[in-house]
């Protein structure tokens, strides 16, 4: 089997989310950069697959020079090659366009099986999957916690709102991953090692055919402002003894909030 | 230039989804500013009589994609009756619920019209004719509002958010069927099985109550679920718990779970670790039970308690059983 898997750069869930100057992006000084979470499940499938029915996994993925510390940890964990995409122009993309380069990317790679993490952590916008599945005109199943893969079909298990849903449907296709799916494996020693002498193939816009294709003028949605939430009025903490706190807090819920 | 609004009406099992009833209620709301019509898309089999459901939520025009081929949903199917509907009123936006639905359906409609998507829109700045969607990202760190260059664009609106706005009055609107030419589908739900967790979906109670560490073990999990059952409400947890195999992952709240705005959130034996904040921070209430006066969770909450949960909610759901059998 051919798998491909996409990764993307993403500040660690711990951190502190501060604005830019331009409030336009993120100010990413200080920020500890980490494999999307949900990534993690996406590699650990392909390289699942890849020790039960063979063949080589891929990673790739869009980004500037904090691609590269992801792309290497995938290597660490088992993924064969790694791919870079990186150019000036793919800078601040948006769900469409790092699909669009994506799919640049992989078409002609003949890839039996494609996952991604179901959102990249941060910018949660749960769109570059289906995307891509579109892009390439491949079948797609989303948000899965299980999969199994027969020949050249496959049956996923997908989270819905109350319930869990059976997807069935013919390889090649587009898998994104969720919390469940598996338990990813932490890269070894020996895999961080080796990982550190593997060569990362960097491709630009020109490589792969799609230069200025992203100039900003083209673009159909950009970013007017970020700005940080607006913080909470401080509340308070209840008196007395437990039974004093409880009666307290339900008059509070019932005639000041009501909530309740 | 492109105007009116369509918006996808989300139904599973003959249920139309309340935040699909929220988007369409705030098409309503915007449509003078947007100009056009507000037009409401329905997909399923034998969906007719729950299109005569809509009139009253204020859409000019209902239009039904009913056939057998929607009885279960597909990715490719639903995405064709999308693009016809889209084909046939030309809107300037397009809005629908963000749900595990419209994440698999929307991007992909999307990408082939070539329009950008914003993905869970929590409120509009308006500039002109055009809506201009703000969203929460890092979970709620931080909201970026964007702009569109488009005479198409997609937006999924938040669970919760916005207000159902429904006429009382018998209100009448065309109902029109919508046909649709699927093509190959390559991948299709072939059966789906209720979850045995909470029967009110997280992003969509609107009150919430959540367990972390405090708890103290999955044995307790009743005493919250007791709670729960009194406020109405759905059960919670923070990633710690989850992580600890407690509970199912379909329960965690925050930033690599579901991020939910419910009136309220009682968080009980949570510590507030900035990624659980993040998904809950947009609460309209919270409160906090824990017995470390100094957790970080009470500086963002509305009130707190300090004390152990497990002494604090069995009390507090004796007192709600009392109001309610009052009421």
């Amino acid at each position: 089997m051919k798998i491909a898997v996409c990764v993307k750069a993403v500040p660690d869930t711990d951190a502190k989310i501060a604005i830019a100057g331009d409030k336009k992006n993120i100010d990413f000084t200080g920020v500890r950069i980490v494999t999307s979470p949900y990534d993690e499940f996406a590699i650990e499938e392909a390289l699942k697959l890849k020790e039960k029915h063979g063949g080589e996994t891929t990673v790739f993925s869009v980004g500037g020079a904090e691609a590269t510390d992801v792309l290497r940890d995938s290597l660490a964990r088992g993924i064969d090659t790694a791919v870079h995409i990186q150019d000036e122009e793919f800078a601040n993309l948006g769900p469409l366009g790092t699909a669009k380069v994506l799919a640049a990317a992989l078409k002609d790679g003949g890839f039996d099986a494609i996952f991604c993490g179901q959102q990249g952590v941060g910018g949660d916008n749960n769109q570059v999957p289906a995307m891509l599945a579109e892009l390439l005109n491949l079948p797609q199943a989303t948000i899965i916690v299980k999969l199994e893969i027969d020949g050249n079909k496959f049956k996923a298990e997908r989270e819905i709102e109350g319930a869990h849903e059976f997807v069935e449907g013919s390889l090649p296709a587009v898998f994104s991953t969720q919390k469940g799916l598996n338990e990813p494996r932490y890269p070894s020693i020996k895999g961080v090692m080796a990982a550190r002498r593997k060569e990362i193939a960097v491709k630009n816009a020109e490589a792969l055919g799609i230069k200025g294709k992203f100039a900003a003028d083209v673009r159909k949605i950009k970013v007017k402002e970020m700005m940080l939430p607006k913080e909470r009025p401080v509340g308070r903490k209840l008196d007395g003894d437990v039974d004093a706190q409880v009666k307290q807090l339900l008059d509070l819920l019932r005639t000041e909030a009501r909530v309740i | 230039m492109a105007e009116g609004i369509l918006v996808f009406i989300e139904q599973r099992n003959g249920q139309i989804r309340k935040a699909s009833l929220e988007a369409l209620s705030e098409a309503y709301r915007r449509i003078a500013t947007v100009g056009g019509n507000v037009t409401a898309l329905i997909v399923g089999k034998d969906v007719k009589s729950l299109a005569g459901n809509l009139p009253k939520y204020h859409p000019h025009k209902v239009l039904v994609a009913d056939s057998a081929d929607f009885e279960k949903y597909s990715t490719e199917a639903y995405a064709a009756a999308l693009v016809e509907g889209i084909k046939s009123v030309s809107p300037k936006y397009v809005f629908a619920a963000n749900t595990n639905m419209s994440k698999d359906l929307i991007p992909r409609v999307a990408a082939r019209l070539d329009a950008p998507c914003v993905s869970d829109v929590t409120e509009f700045e308006v500039e002109g004719n055009n809506l201009q969607p703000k969203r929460p990202q890092y979970s709620g760190k931080a909201y970026t509002v964007y702009e569109f260059n488009s005479d198409l664009a997609f937006m999924t609106l938040r669970s919760n958010v916005f207000a159902i706005q429904e006429s009382s009055n018998n209100v009448n609107c065309p109902i029109e069927d919508l046909a649709v030419s699927i093509g190959e589908v390559r991948a299709k739900v072939t059966e789906t099985h209720a979850s045995a967790g909470n029967k009110i979906e997280l992003s969509e109670a609107s009150i919430i109550v959540a367990g972390g560490r405090g708890i103290k073990g999955p044995e307790n999990w009743p005493v919250l679920q007791n709670l729960c059952d009194q406020l109405g409400a759905a059960l919670g947890a923070s990633r710690a718990v989850v992580d600890a195999g407690w509970i199912d992952h379909q329960h965690q709240v925050g930033q690599t779970g579901k991020t939910v705005s419910p009136q309220l959130y009682i968080a009980c034996g949570i510590s507030g670790a900035i990624q659980h904040l993040a998904g809950m921070n947009s609460s309209k209430v919270i409160v906090a039970i824990n017995n470390n006066p100094e957790a970080e969770i009470f500086k963002h909450a509305t009130y707190g308690i300090v004390g152990d949960c497990l002494e604090v909610v069995p009390k507090l759901t004796e007192e709600i059983k009392k109001m309610n059998s009052n009421n």
